[in-house]
């Protein structure tokens, strides 16, 4: 379903933090701030997440100039149970909060409902995005880290890394969506938590597809097509099933991944980054920076959200996927 | 000899861990069902009189894997069975098992005491 912003919605601040071992992130430089420690001083990594939650939406405020109080509405989500460390920062916020879940598609499902607020009035400024810790995150889905599990190849790292946008009134000096699409949930039957990348290949290009069509562009219209989080593998899938139709190879250049990208080329993250906080630090950071800068004019940012529990994948159900995205226009 | 009853012991512990590293990557199995494979393995050798051999061959490296933990299971349940008949089986089960659960247990605790676990460092 592609919806189309006609008053422009525009980003008019961001904020990226992110934990200590994400300074080996080749996005390092675009992020706010990095901290020393994984738990920003907090007792648990839960609350750590919280923390880092909180950061990062001070630093969107600050860059604004606005007050808590000025802000209508925060939009967020992330991936621990009842999404407690996003809760418990909108209770230290005190902003008009709706938590929001679509897995690591969040970062891009909030800017839609942010958009649609700014397009009806709504809402003068809402802050939207997502955020993961890794070792929270890892103890939700897989195994607690203290437990030293191996992974396969496959796998990837789930990023601690939060990033928000300040969604408002057009500005034609700043990046500005323009449309969104609210994905469909595809599941081709994959049962492999460890293979999440191969498993929401199908939804981005769903997703992508339909906003294409639908908005009678080609990919050629855009600078840059960035996906989520699916990783080498994924990413890989992703080109292949563009290969099939009539796209030029060297047209395949567009597509990008958040998490493909995120550790470099370094083999002890395997298949690359994932997590809510991995898209939404790098589209709230990097792409807004360099959409700023001019060196992109048009971009279509795709999250991919892998929707399991724990329980869903050891009562053997497969893992339907969904990716949203957003087209941001500069100026 | 001892350097080449070291290597055998070597081998053949370095080959029992093959088996549960296939079971991981190639039957796509779960580290718990991993470990319980093993154990459950073992036990089964054992009931065939096959393990024990296995510990003459190679000591160490039979006793050390978990393997080791499921003949131990079978040799209890077998050796009190043997003594005080149906009830034997299950009060010999944890006979010879019962100081490597409690030294499990003891550890365990005090790793926990002491270490707070953290993410990987930078």
């Amino acid at each position: 379903m592609v919806i189309l912003f006609p008053s422009k919605p525009s980003i008019l601040a961001c904020g990226a933090v992110a934990g200590p071992l994400e300074n080996k992130s080749v996005f390092n430089s675009y992020f706010d701030s990095i901290s020393e420690d994984e738990r920003w001083g907090q007792k648990t990594n839960e609350q750590g997440h919280s923390k880092m939650i909180q950061e990062a939406c001070d630093i969107v405020m600050k860059k604004a100039d606005l007050k808590n109080l000025d802000v209508d509405y925060f939009l967020s989500g992330d991936l621990v149970n009842q999404m407690t460390p996003t809760n418990f920062a909108a209770r230290e916020l005190a902003i008009s909060f709706i938590g929001l879940f679509s897995a690591c598609a969040t970062s891009v499902s909030s800017v839609i409902i942010a958009s649609l607020l700014t397009e009806l009035g709504a809402s003068e400024y809402a802050i939207a995005g997502a955020a993961s810790q890794h070792n929270a995150i890892e103890r939700q889905f897989r195994y607690p880290i203290d437990y030293g599990a191996q992974k396969p190849a496959t796998a990837q790292w789930t990023v601690t890394a939060a990033g928000y946008a300040l969604i408002g009134k057009h500005d034609p000096k700043l990046p500005s969506i323009v449309a969104g699409t609210v994905g469909k949930v595809m599941d081709y039957g994959d049962v492999n938590p460890f293979h999440m990348g191969g498993a929401m290949a199908p939804a981005a290009y769903d997703t992508i597809n339909s906003h294409l069509k639908k908005r009678h562009q080609k990919i050629t219209d855009y600078d840059l097509i960035m996906t989520g989080d699916l990783g080498k593998i994924g990413l890989k899938i992703l080109k292949a099933m563009f290969a099939q139709t009539d796209a030029k190879q060297e047209e395949l250049q567009v597509f990008r991944d958040a998490g493909a990208e995120y550790y470099g080329e370094d083999e002890a993250f395997q298949a690359g980054a994932s997590g809510a906080g991995c898209s939404a630090s790098v589209y709230f950071s990097y792409i807004e920076q360099q959409l700023k800068t001019g060196r992109f004019k048009r971009v279509l940012l795709v999250a991919t959200g892998a929707l399991l529990s724990p329980m869903s994948f050891q009562q053997g159900e497969s893992i339907p996927c969904t990716a949203h995205a957003i087209e941001i226009t500069m100026g | 000899m001892v350097f080449f009853s070291f290597l055998i012991a070597f081998i053949v512990g370095g080959l029992i861990c093959v088996v549960g590293q296939l079971i991981m990557d190639v039957g796509k199995l779960t580290p718990g069902h991993t470990l319980a494979i093993l154990v459950v393995a073992g036990a089964v050798l054992d009931g065939l009189g096959l393990y024990e051999p296995l510990i003459d061959f190679a000591g160490a490296g039979a006793t050390v894997p978990i393997t080791s933990f499921g003949n131990s299971l079978t040799h209890g349940a077998l050796a009190e069975a043997e003594k005080h008949g149906w009830v034997g089986v299950l009060t010999g089960m944890f006979e010879v098992t019962s100081s490597g659960i409690s030294a499990a247990i003891v550890f365990g605790l005090i790793a926990a005491l002491i270490f707070k676990p953290k993410g990987k460092a930078n």
